[in-house]
């Protein structure tokens, strides 16, 4: 039973950008060894926090998109948890949300094309609403 | 706070025609989201219909990591911003404040107060 995940931790802003990279590969490699895979992985920088965690008024984002079981979160987050630069972490299951997205694509776009075929006035003023959003 | 006030108001416009029995679920759509709407006399305030960002604009996933969107419905204190402020929908209005609390719980959005 394959899900997807997003894995989000915070590590502390002194972290050497090396180790880092150094705790992602044994994550993947954690991920791997479990039947899991690591889809994305994407550094969002450093950043304020919006409140002290652990005395740190700045940390490090990293997020991971993670397609694998539940056990396999849990043993990424007892990881993260004895991972000592690691000062916050979040798992969030995505792939329900990603379903729910594409059926509501899906049923726009058909709409779109009933609509187009009906009149063609208001097609490029849907279109033009749309972009913004998929832009976003 | 809010209740009270209009509650004062609603029960002014129904007496006029209406049966007095809904008033709960009645009154306070007259009466306007907070402010004297309706109230007796001749003021009568044009209050442009709220409409919900995430409907018009199309915005069908409130992401927890997007937390400049998220900061538009999060008032000064830090508290999640009521609907009938923001004007948005009721489905939207649960996404988001379900984006909000885990945006707070990575440090994105402050639980209290302004972001340090």
């Amino acid at each position: 039973m394959n899900r997807t995940y997003e894995l989000m931790f915070i590590v502390r802003p002194d972290m050497p950008e090396e180790e880092q990279d150094k705790l992602i590969s044994t994550l993947e490699s954690a991920m791997t060894s479990s039947g899991g895979a690591m889809k994305k992985v994407e550094r969002m920088g450093k950043r304020r926090l919006a409140y002290t965690v652990r005395r740190f008024y700045e940390g490090v984002y990293i997020l991971l998109t993670v397609e694998g079981s539940g056990g396999l979160v849990h043993e990424l987050e007892r990881r993260l948890r004895v991972t000592e630069p690691v000062i916050k972490f979040l798992t969030v299951r995505v792939d329900e949300e990603q379903k729910r997205l594409d059926k509501i694509k899906k049923i726009r776009e058909s709409r779109r094309k009933t609509s187009t075929s009906t009149s063609t006035a208001a097609a490029p003023a849907e279109a033009a609403a749309e972009a913004p959003a998929a832009t976003a | 706070m809010a209740d009270e006030t209009k509650q004062e108001g609603a029960p002014a416009s129904e007496r006029s025609g209406d049966r007095g029995g809904d008033r709960g679920s009645r009154g306070p759509r007259t009466g306007g989201p907070g402010g004297p709407g309706g109230r007796e006399g001749g003021r009568k305030f044009f209050r442009r219909k709220k409409v919900c960002k995430f409907c018009v604009e199309k915005i069908d996933s409130i992401d927890y990591k997007d937390y400049r969107t998220l900061g538009q419905f999060v008032a000064e204190s830090g508290k999640i911003v009521p609907r009938r402020l923001t004007g948005v929908c009721t489905r939207h209005q649960r996404r988001l404040s379900t984006a909000i609390k885990l945006a707070r719980n990575i440090a994105l959005l402050p639980f209290a107060g302004r972001a340090s």
